[in-house]
């Protein structure tokens, strides 16, 4: 693609949150905050989330992004989608777990018992002592040294979500599927994973979720360990949805997270990992693709990586494609600590315009303490290449089919991050599918 | 087949007149060649017959069949049965030769009223011409011309060729970058094409082609316009005596 513009804006980071303290209180007196289990961590977020307030206007976090419709104390009505679920990832072996607005539905679940992981839920974690004193901790430390207030409001009113704990390497993959049932769901979940040294395990997600989405995921990765997540949530849902990816990756562990993502009025996915012991690997990545016809896109990246140990890698691959007016963030920062040395971090952000209504707003951030590291980062704004376009029409291929092609190959260095081949293949069948509107992504 | 008469091009966005009132035919069945100095307009020749964006005809008009090409979108005019070898053949991360091509090729059939070939019926007609164009498997899993050689890319526009069976085919250059043995396999290609039904406009910079693929008439092309025609032995003329003598007689 031609870089037709960069878009890099270094914006001095400022910690000072504007408080709205009525607006707090109107959020949590929609809630209905859970008792029971995780009571004094659950106790902790709140105070947190007292402490810091909702993000307000003029939140340097929250610049590109309008924090208005994650504040709202409800979240406004979504049409159901109606038919099956998204055919994504059908012909995988896998053990299905579905959520239901975000609460665990186990009628409709696989019978959740394999080798080499315990699974438990949330609402009903019994046996899963492991994870208390672990629960809502990996969120706690994501908090400095920018704030989060939805994730801290996540683990304060979650109710429900996974726990599990890995300690082999399960035969399947799990799949965690969203549907949704109540047009004004405001779905809050909060999944716990703890894997073992050693241990590994591909997670996936598929599905519609409600009409706005709160999601966490902490995921502690013990000595050599690998987490595989792949999330791609389905076109033309999940208007708003805030989510966050607490990650702790010890020594010569790895993780490795995917999303695919297909519209939405407002969505804000924030990574937050740190690479603890040396040789530790992290690579988020992300494709979008954004339409704002039907009503506004806006979809935003923020990621924070931290490298706190020796040789340690770390890759971050965002690819947007937005027409119509839609709107691409996105925020990356690679943090690298004194002795962190050896350290090796790759970002790139790229957004591919369609036309000249829609805007890629980009915050690309390196701060480094070490002398010995070698980190890149890049953000570019593109439009259509006209002489592949050419070539391809030239070939008899017509024009529609042609920019499907190159938004496909676009998007590739994204879907590349998906290890496993027959799972990118899929995501790609899927993506073309969509494209080419044969169907839901 | 194709008619091109009195063809005059400018950039769109400049005012750089390329042709100037090119003329030139080339009837079912034939091959013709196009040489002339590096500038001469050959591409833009090239690029305007199969609809590329960015040029703006002036003057004069340029038919296939009888039908006007400059009115069809390239789609159009490659299921009306033009290709265009490129000069330089665009690369295409991410979008694999094979899903390229097949869609192209039932692209074209669809858009004529023709049955879509199934991938079985695809994967043997590809697998048999790339072998003859001794390009592997391999190659053909590969993106759109990622990673190939100057030499593989040309041999990957033949093969594309061969699969589409267009009936006027234009080729830019394609024997430049190509050693000795690919040039052969080439032409052995082109020669498996020739039928009564379909016509070549080879662009070279080089007699050697022409030694094995006998062209009908040879065109010496000059600031934009066709200066001189004849037979094969002009070729051998150019290539001996190089442009000064023919340009100064033109002029
Ligand atoms: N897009 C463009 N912008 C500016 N100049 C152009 C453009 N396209 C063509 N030209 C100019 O028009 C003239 C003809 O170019 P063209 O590529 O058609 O020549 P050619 O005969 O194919 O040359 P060669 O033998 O080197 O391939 C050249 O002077 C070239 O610089
Ligand atoms: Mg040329």
């Amino acid at each position: 693609m031609s870089d037709i513009a960069v878009k890099d804006m270094q914006v001095p980071q400022v910690s000072g949150t504007a408080k709205a303290p009525d607006a707090l209180d109107q959020r949590l007196a929609a809630l209905d905050l859970p008792k029971g289990a995780f009571a004094a961590a659950r106790t902790d977020a709140l105070a947190r989330l007292r402490a810091m307030g909702l993000p307000g206007p003029r939140d340097e976090y929250w610049r590109y992004t309008d924090p208005r419709p994650f504040n709202a104390p409800e979240p406004a009505a979504i049409a159901r989608i109606e038919g099956p679920d998204s055919p994504l990832f059908a012909s995988r072996d896998k053990l299905t777990l579905v959520f239901v607005d975000g609460v665990f539905d186990p009628t409709a679940s696989d019978d959740p018992t394999l080798d080499g992981i315990e699974i438990t839920t949330l609402a009903n974690p019994s046996g899963a002592e492991w994870a208390e004193g672990l629960f809502g901790t990996l969120e706690a430390a994501g908090q400095t040294p920018v704030r989060r207030p939805f994730a801290a409001l996540n683990t304060a009113a979650a109710r429900d979500g996974l726990l599990i704990r890995v300690t082999g390497k399960p035969a399947k993959p799990v799949h965690v599927l969203h549907r949704r049932a109540f047009d004004k769901a405001d779905a809050i979940w909060h999944h716990l994973i703890r894997l073992e040294e050693g241990a590994e395990l591909t997670l996936l997600e598929t599905g519609s979720v409600g009409a706005r989405s709160n999601a966490v995921i902490e995921a502690d990765l013990a000595p050599g360990a690998k987490l595989h997540h792949i999330a791609a949530k389905r076109a033309n849902d999940a208007k708003v949805g805030v989510s966050h990816l607490f990650a702790r990756v010890a020594a010569g562990a790895v993780l490795k997270s995917f999303a695919l993502a297909v519209n939405g009025t407002a969505m804000r996915q924030e990574s937050f990992i740190d690479l603890i012991g040396d040789d530790a690997v992290a690579h988020v990545a992300a494709a979008v693709l954004g339409d704002g016809e039907e009503g506004p896109f806006h979809h935003d990246d923020t990621v924070f990586i931290t490298h706190g140990a020796l040789r340690g890698e770390s890759r971050q691959v965002f690819k947007k494609v937005l027409k119509n007016g839609a709107t691409g963030v996105f925020q990356g920062k690679i943090l690298v600590k004194p002795g962190a040395q050896k350290t090796d971090g790759y970002q790139i952000s790229q957004a591919l315009l369609l036309d000249e209504a829609s805007q890629f707003l980009a915050k690309p951030e390196l701060e480094i303490y070490a002398d010995d590291v070698k980190c890149s980062h890049g953000s570019t704004t593109g439009a259509i290449d006209e002489d592949a376009l050419f070539y391809l029409r030239s070939r008899g291929v017509p024009r529609d089919r042609a920019i499907v092609f190159l938004v496909l190959s676009f998007l590739a260095d994204a879907l590349e991050e998906v290890e496993d081949e027959g799972l990118r293949d899929e995501i790609n069948e899927r993506l073309d599918a969509w494209l080419t509107g044969r169907g839901r992504a | 087949m194709l008619k091109i008469n009195n063809l005059h091009v400018k950039l769109e966005d400049e005012d750089k007149q390329i042709l100037k009132g090119l003329t030139l035919e080339v009837p079912a069945g034939q091959v013709h060649a196009i040489m002339g100095p590096n500038g001469s307009g050959k591409s833009t020749l090239s690029y305007v017959l199969s609809g590329r964006d960015g040029y703006e005809v002036t003057e004069g008009e340029a038919t296939l069949d009888g039908k006007s090409l400059l009115d069809m979108e390239p789609e159009e005019r490659a299921a009306a049965g033009l290709f265009l070898a490129f000069q330089y053949p665009v690369e295409i991360p991410g979008v694999g030769n094979m899903t390229f091509l097949r869609t192209a090729v039932n692209a074209q059939r669809k858009a004529r009223g023709e049955a879509e070939l199934s991938s079985g019926e695809f994967l043997k007609a590809v697998r048999a011409k790339a072998a003859e164009l001794q390009i592997s498997p391999e190659m053909l899993k590969r993106p759109v011309n990622v990673g190939f050689s100057g030499g593989e890319k040309k041999r990957n526009e033949i093969l594309q060729m061969a699969m589409l069976e267009p009936r006027m085919c234009i080729m830019d250059e394609t024997d430049s970058g190509l050693d000795v043995d690919a040039m052969r396999l080439v032409a052995d290609g082109v020669n498996a094409l020739r039928d009564a039904g379909r016509s070549f406009l080879v662009i070279t910079h080089y007699q050697r082609l022409l030694n094995h693929i006998q062209p009908d008439v040879v065109h010496i092309m000059a600031d934009g316009c066709i200066v001189r025609s004849g037979g094969p032995e002009l070729a051998l003329e150019v290539e001996q005596n190089g442009y000064g003598d023919l340009l100064a007689e033109a002029g």
